[in-house]
Formats: structure tokens, sequence, C-alpha cells
């Protein structure tokens, strides 16, 4: 059974610990393992997408008819990412009405202010430089757990 | 008077330092490492293996572009090396990495010289990144064989 930040540090969880289910979408297949692994490390269940339109169609938004939703607690995405860049795909979640709630953090390698201004500026709950350490990932949690509670 | 295992444990320790002294690995192989554990007991050796096909597959599509020669694809050289660029951030690559970001220079200027010649580097970097970590998985194969624990290595 998975609790706690996994640190052994103080744990910035509230007692109805719940599960974090989260999204991971990158188009590059070594991100995406990196990421999943280290979602997974800390406490996360993982669900990855290899670009937006699988990210959508998972979410519940590529298909009309779709009546099996999976709920998403979190939605971290890369930024740079061929059809569909990761702005555009936190644009179409912040759009639905189902979707609008769920937290977006977007990942880049570049750190550039307009991107991230503009990403934020469209609702994005964080904007992260790429590689994640696996502290980030925590800082990121206690943020989003905090915030939930 | 030493043990094999303790002979093992150093070798393995001073090569990791090497590796990382010289260049060839940054902290985010460190930050690798730490999400290898029992549960993911070959982590590592997953994700390296899976980025050296990477570098394969995107060197050889960057040299098939090159060599049209008078109608190059520069827009897919640089996709290609803007995803060479992210694996070897993730994965702690270090000069395979400080390559990409300067054949992406070359690239973004349509230096064809430039792009031909980084892209040899890139080759050579990465086949010698492989090499060392094999040797260095291969230590932790004797390490693990003779009965020993691989040591943590604070860099």
């Amino acid at each position: 059974m998975n609790n706690g930040c996994g640190s052994g540090s103080e744990s910035c969880l509230s007692s109805m610990e719940e599960e974090l289910h989260v999204l991971a979408v990158d188009d590059n297949l070594i991100d995406r393992k990196f990421l999943e692994r280290i979602l997974k490390i800390s406490s996360c269940k993982v669900t990855t997408a290899e670009n937006g339109l699988r990210a959508l169609e998972y979410l519940g938004l590529g298909d009309p008819q779709q009546t099996n939703v999976m709920k998403v607690n979190l939605i971290i995405t890369d930024y740079c990412m061929p059809g569909m860049t990761g702005f555009e795909l936190l644009k179409k979640v912040k759009e639905s009405s189902n979707l609008k709630e769920v937290p977006v953090v977007i990942l880049s390698s570049e750190n550039i202010p307009t991107r991230i201004n503009k990403c934020l500026a469209s609702g994005a709950q964080m904007f992260m430089q790429k590689p994640l350490k696996l502290s980030d990932v925590e800082k990121l949690k206690c943020h989003l757990l905090n915030c939930r509670s | 008077m030493d043990t094999l295992i303790a002979q093992l444990q150093r070798q393995f320790r001073d090569y990791t330092i090497s590796l990382y002294h010289q260049g060839f690995l940054d902290d985010q192989f460190t930050e690798l490492k730490k999400l290898q554990d029992e549960c993911s007991p070959d982590f590592v050796a997953e994700v390296v293996t899976l980025f050296f096909e990477d570098c394969e597959k995107l060197i050889s599509n960057m040299a098939r572009a090159l060599d049209q020669t008078g109608n190059v694809d520069f827009k897919l050289v640089g996709s290609s090396v803007h995803q060479l660029k992210g694996s070897s951030s993730s994965v702690g690559a270090k000069r395979v990495k400080g390559l990409c970001i300067t054949l992406k220079e070359c690239c973004d200027s349509q230096n064809y010289e430039g792009c031909v010649r980084c892209l040899q580097q890139v080759d050579i970097e990465y086949k010698t990144l492989k090499a060392k970590l094999q040797d260095l998985f291969n230590l932790e194969q004797q390490i693990v064989q003779a009965g020993g624990r691989i040591p943590q290595v604070d860099i």
C-alpha cells in the first residue's frame, strides 16, 4: 500500500488520501516511460497517451457517443508535440464543461516566457521544465493535494 | 586484503565517477537511478536501451535527409534532433545532448556542412556512451554474481 510522499519526510497528504490518477501525454517514448515511472514511484496511478488526440479520446472528448469516461485527477502534457500541441490540448480541456476543473500541467524543455505566460493565461495549473526530477513531482503532488483539500 | 567483491565495488565506484567527471553523464542520470527499485529492478537498463535504439533510428533518419543533396529537408532534421535532444536530456546523456544543441543550431541556420559534421559526432558519441554504460552494467552484474551489493555512488 503506497502512502505519503515517499521520501519519509513529513507527509503533506490529508488523512483522506486518494491516489492521484494522472494522464501523461508525450510523443517521445523515452519521456513517456520516464514520466510514467516517476509518477508511479510517487504513488500515482498513471495512464499514458502518445499524442493529444489519444489523450482526448481517453478523456471522452474524442467521441460524443463515448459513455465510458475515465476519471483523471491531473493531466501532464508535453508542450511540443506534432499535430496537437500541449497548449491546444490544454485549451480543449478547459473548454469542456466536464473536464475544465482537471488541473493541467505543461512540460517543456524550453524556458520561453511568452510560452509560459500563454499556458498559464489559458488555465494551466503549472508550467514545468523538463527533464523532471523526483523532487519536482513531490512538490507538484503536495501543491495539488493541498489545493484540493 | 581486498575481497573480490570489494575490488569490483571499487572499480564500479571509480568508473561511475569518471563517467560523470568526463561529462558523459549528468545528474539527470542520477535521477534515473532513483527510479529503479525492487519493483522496477531493470528500469535504467530498459530506458537506456530504448534511448540507444532511438539514437540509431533518428540518426539514420537525419543522415538520409542530409543525403538528399540539393533537396535537404531541414525541417525533418530539425524535428529529429529535437526528439533526440529531449531523450538525451531525460536520460542524462550530457555529451549527446550538447551535440544535439549544436546540431539544432546548424539545422536552424541550414548549415549543411555543419549538420553533416555534427551528425557524425552525435553518432560517435552515442556509440561511445553505449559501450561505456555496457561496461558499467557488466560490472554491476559481476558484483551481484560474486554475491555483493551494488554500491550507492554519490557524485
